[in-house]
């Protein structure tokens, strides 16, 4: 296994008086692809969204417990709450294009941390729309709103967008649930190839999904983490029999 | 056979009531536009008389030599409700922000009502309250700030009034406005390594522009349309006001005032009808604007 790069000791949250997320604890493997099952409403995207802290934006949420990234608790921290986030890009479910032209989605993140200069912001666009196979479906049509684009297209673009902002993990809640099957295989060839470089966490429904690309796998259940491992372990050994279920189909 | 009898009853209830509906719709739309062409007739009168530019470009308003210029109670409309529009949407854009993006839930959900109820108000009463309060702090405070000397009833206390008036309405529909904006839009720009604020600037207020402008393409056909609240506050004096701190005469006033008195003079009472034909037609086009840019905007996100 590589090197941790995201530990979770004892977490625990809730919305309200409703206990969201139980005792979690979890190593997350630096540059190996992570991905997260469990039937609907398990927590899932509760998990994903309190690793860049965007839990903080639901009023009665609260959190204990630690989040390390980089030997760094990110749950208490004097650091600013914009540099921790920007290490994380995120691919939601279905892709939100920000309302602008298809190379200010790409250069929004650059543009925000101060960097500015034109030459430099079209070298990274068109670089960042490269890496994610869109720079020739778009060259000619760069000034034109983002939501023109296909969905699969804008999913792409999401990506581009939150690789530009140069962050070490990408966090992917279903990125691919709302794709067509050639736009969700390049994604997962991209992640694939991206591992590399990032570590990847992942929420996916899709067994076969999951078997294609998981190195790691973590199991939730009613927001408590059932089993973990690495994939070959988890998928031909399951411990569980909640675990065996899932795998078998017996839910979702 | 009887469930067959109940699918007629039913068939003919939903005739009967389908009949009702267009009913009511046809005389929905039979209204306005039998007001309009009753103005369109009324005011014929002058227009066949008096050419249309001569009236609205002319400043003479000698209804009894039979001069009607429309040009200072225009100018006057244009004053109060531009003012009153640059009042409410620095006050109107930054409420609703700060409502739907920093306080907390409970201040929201305190404040609804409390818009609400200042929406309810009859326009009479911030009239009165324009009176006792507005009128004397422009007499006694800010006139003086500007070195005038001045007895307080001007454009910019009809501007004041009126805003306070349409900030409730168009509050209401800039918070609907960004509540509706999906939270994963503001967590993507968030995860960029945006600020609230910078998500807010960049990201909230571009999303909805297109119904902000509308928001306040509504408030501005409302600022115009207002007659009582003005009317009491404004001062009423015939002439094209070159300042906030001069008196105007808005063209709802100026229907109000005269209409139903001195009809005996020729061609008055089809010059106050082409007043409010004129008026209709702004209020109706700031009105068609503000939605048209909503549909716009809609087929385009
Ligand atoms: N903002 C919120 N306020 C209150 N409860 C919430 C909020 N967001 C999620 N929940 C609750 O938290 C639980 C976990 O939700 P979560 O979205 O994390 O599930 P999930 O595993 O991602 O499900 P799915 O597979 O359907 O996406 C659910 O019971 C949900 O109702
Ligand atoms: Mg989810």
């Amino acid at each position: 296994m590589n090197k941790p790069k995201i530990n979770i000791q004892d977490l625990n949250l809730y919305y309200g008086k409703q206990h969201i997320l139980k005792n979690i604890n979890t190593i997350i493997p630096e540059r190996q692809i992570t991905v997260i099952m469990g039937p609907s409403g398990c927590g899932k995207t509760t998990l994903m969204k309190s690793l860049n802290r965007l839990t903080d934006l639901t009023p009665d949420c609260s959190v204990s417990g630690k989040i390390m990234i980089d030997g760094q608790n990110i749950l208490n921290t004097t650091e600013d709450i914009t540099k921790i986030r920007k290490k994380m890009g995120l691919l939601a479910q279905r892709p939100y294009p920000l309302p602008m032209s298809i190379y200010n989605n790409v250069a929004y993140g650059l543009r925000i941390s101060g960097r500015k200069k034109r030459r430099f912001l079209d070298k990274r666009v068109e670089h960042y729309l490269r890496q994610v196979n869109l720079w020739n479906e778009v060259k000619d049509r760069l000034k034109e709103p983002a939501g023109t684009l296909s969905i699969g297209q804008q999913q792409r673009l999401c990506l581009a967008r939150g690789l530009a902002v140069d962050p070490e993990i990408i966090l992917a809640d279903e990125p691919t649930s709302a794709l067509d099957p050639i736009s969700s295989q390049t994604i997962e060839e991209k992640f694939k190839e991206l591992k590399n470089q990032f570590t990847i966490v992942m929420v996916t429904h899709i067994l076969r999904q999951a078997k294609r690309i998981a190195d790691y796998v973590i199991f939730m259940y009613l927001g408590e983490i059932i089993e973990q491992g690495p994939a070959k372990d988890f998928f031909e050994n399951p411990q569980e029999e909640i675990t065996k279920d899932y795998l078998k189909g017996l839910f979702y | 056979m009887r469930l067959r009898n109940f699918n007629i009853g039913r068939h003919l209830r939903d005739r009967l009531h389908y009949s009702w509906m267009l009913l009511v719709l046809a005389i929905t739309m039979i209204v306005p536009v039998a007001l309009l062409s009753g103005l369109i007739y009324k005011s014929s009168f002058l227009l066949s008389e008096q050419s249309f530019f001569q009236i609205l470009f002319s400043n003479q308003w000698k209804p009894l030599s039979g001069k009607f210029g429309f040009y200072p109670f225009i100018i006057s409309s244009l004053w109060v409700s531009v003012v009153s529009l640059l009042i409410a949407v620095p006050i109107c854009l930054l409420t609703a922000i700060h409502l739907t993006q920093y306080a907390k839930r409970w201040v929201l959900n305190l404040m609804h009502p409390v818009i609400d109820l200042l929406a309810g108000i009859p326009s009479v009463i911030f009239g009165m309250w324009g009176i006792l309060v507005i009128v004397p702090v422009i007499s006694n405070y800010i006139g003086p700030l500007f070195g005038k000397n001045i007895s307080g009833y001007s454009i910019l206390a009809g501007a004041i009034v009126l805003s306070i008036m349409i900030i409730p309405f168009i509050l209401n529909i800039l918070i609907e406005l960004f509540r509706h904006i999906p939270t994963e839009l503001k967590e993507t720009s968030l995860s960029l390594g945006a600020t609230q604020w910078q998500t807010v600037k960049f990201v909230l207020v571009k999303k909805i522009f297109p119904g902000i402008v509308s928001a306040f393409g509504l408030g501005m056909s409302r600022a115009f349309g207002e007659t009582i609240a003005v009317l009491m506050v404004v001062g009423n004096v015939v002439h094209v006001p070159k300042g906030i701190f001069q008196p105007g005469y808005p063209l709802p006033a100026l229907i109000a005032n005269n209409y139903g008195e001195m009809l005996s003079i020729p061609l008055y009472d089809s010059a106050l009808m082409l007043a409010a034909l004129i008026l209709f037609v702004i209020v109706l086009f700031f009105n068609f604007l503000s939605r048209l840019i909503i549909v716009k905007s809609n087929i385009h996100n």
